[in-house]
């Protein structure tokens, strides 16, 4: 059984210790919910588990190897889903997702796999409407359909629901349920609230450095503050 | 070999659509090459003396013109961060992103560059020379410029600071062409520039998508 794993990782970003000390595993159909107060690394975590940020301190394996000695293959193996939408405005929405979808080795299956991820996520109807004419949520859906359109074994979705109707959360919901059944692994950071069963959730604020073990710790008096 | 080639594709029909890029950098070379008559004067002999030089110097400037754009839009939607995490290497990314460059900005300047040649009354003996040289040379233009697209991402008036980085590094490039072309009109062997100018893309093509590839790790994070 492969293991996504993190530990001891440390998240520096300007000069600011976002959060220390954090350790994670994921297992095949696992699922991890990333909560915590806004700036508290949520997004930080992600980009990190994605590769594109490095940890300052500790390790991500994936079955054991790291994951920093074969970041092409960490790639070939993970989705991520950030803030923007990557949608091409003059792009029709089926072209943008038959690009990503052959980046990763989609062939002839391409077409129809778009198809079918247009279908689950209810916007069939848009295949052929250029990108600059979607909304936001519906731009968000096409970014939905891109995962679903190429296999990758982990999911890193950084606010999945935003600009998304209620209709069209239960339908991610499900999507990932489905992932998930099939052995695919997936990590949400949310606001909002997002159904999964049995999902792990890991709260950011508790690896957050508070000002006092800071200062115990440029006063060198080694002393463990009390939390 | 098949991502690279969805991205040369997805680069070129984003050109074509979006219709303008070409076609501006053309017209640009072809305005500014027109200014050196009304500057210098309509002396045929004056303008066949500086043709090759300023030829070279106006595709330059156009290489420049549409290189800002190269990873910007990428950078503001987001999906240079998808194309990092493409399972291709990086290098290959933007490789490819190059050769779409070339495909759309340096091509129409070498189909353009007789045009011009006949306007500046450049000696005919050079025409094919002028060609070759800009075929061997734009290509090195695209990659250098590259880099320095990717060093400017994230920055403000990033336009001003590229021309900066990449005029400086065009200067072989466009030594060795103008004197290419020069050397073929005054009836000499133009063997040993053509030499040069290969030896200048053979070391670009793998230096430059490492060191832009470098250059995007560090603004995606």
């Amino acid at each position: 059984m492969t293991i996504f794993a993190g530990e001891g990782l440390v998240c520096i970003r300007g000069e600011r210790t976002v959060f220390a000390g954090l350790d994670f595993a994921l297992g095949p159909g696992g699922a991890l919910v990333l909560v915590g107060p806004n700036g508290s690394g949520k997004s930080s975590l992600l980009r990190l588990m994605a590769g594109l940020l490095r940890p300052a301190a500790g390790a991500l394996t994936w079955g054991g190897a790291a994951v920093a000695e074969d970041p092409e293959g960490h790639n070939g193996r993970l989705h991520y889903v950030g803030h923007l939408d990557a949608v091409k405005p003059v792009l029709s929405v089926t072209e943008n997702l038959l690009f990503w979808a052959r980046l990763r080795g989609q062939g002839a299956a391409a077409p129809d796999r778009v198809a079918a991820a247009l279908a689950t996520l209810g916007i069939g109807h848009l295949a052929d409407l250029p990108g600059r004419f979607l909304s936001a949520g519906q731009k968000r859906r096409v970014n939905l359909a891109r995962i679903l359109a190429a296999p990758a074994d982990l999911w890193l979705l950084d606010e999945p629901t935003t600009a998304l109707d209620r209709a069209s959360i239960a339908v991610l919901e499900g999507a990932i349920a489905a992932h998930r059944a099939g052995g695919g692994r997936v990590v949400v950071s949310t606001h909002a609230d997002i159904a999964l069963d049995g999902a792990a959730a890991l709260d950011l604020a508790d690896f957050t450095l508070r000002p006092e073990q800071v200062f115990a710790g440029i006063a060198g008096t080694g002393a463990e503050a009390e939390p | 070999m098949r991502g690279f080639l969805a991205i040369v594709r997805r680069d070129l029909s984003l050109a074509v659509r979006q219709g303008m890029d070409s076609v501006m950098v053309v017209m640009f070379f072809v305005l500014a090459c027109v200014l050196f008559p009304f500057g210098v004067g309509p002396e045929p002999n004056v303008l066949a003396r500086i043709a090759a030089g300023v030829i070279w110097v106006a595709a330059l400037l156009a290489a420049m013109l549409s290189l800002e754009r190269l990873f910007q839009t990428d950078y503001e939607d987001g999906s240079l961060e998808l194309l990092t995490l493409s399972p291709l290497a990086l290098e290959v990314v933007v490789l490819a992103k190059i050769v779409a460059h070339w495909l759309t900005t340096g091509l129409p300047l070498i189909v353009a560059s007789p045009l011009l040649a006949v306007l500046m009354n450049l000696d005919a003996a050079g025409y094919p020379y002028m060609v070759l040289a800009l075929a061997l040379g734009t290509p090195s233009l695209s990659l250098i410029g590259g880099v320095g697209a990717a060093l400017i991402l994230g920055s403000r008036r990033g336009g001003v600071l590229l021309s900066l980085l990449v005029l400086p590094l065009y200067i072989p490039v466009l030594i060795f062409g103008v004197s290419a072309v020069d050397a073929a009109i005054g009836g000499f062997e133009a063997k040993a520039q053509f030499l040069v100018l290969g030896g200048i893309l053979l070391a670009a093509l793998p230096l430059c998508p490492w060191a832009g590839a470098a250059a995007l790790r560090q603004a995606t994070e």
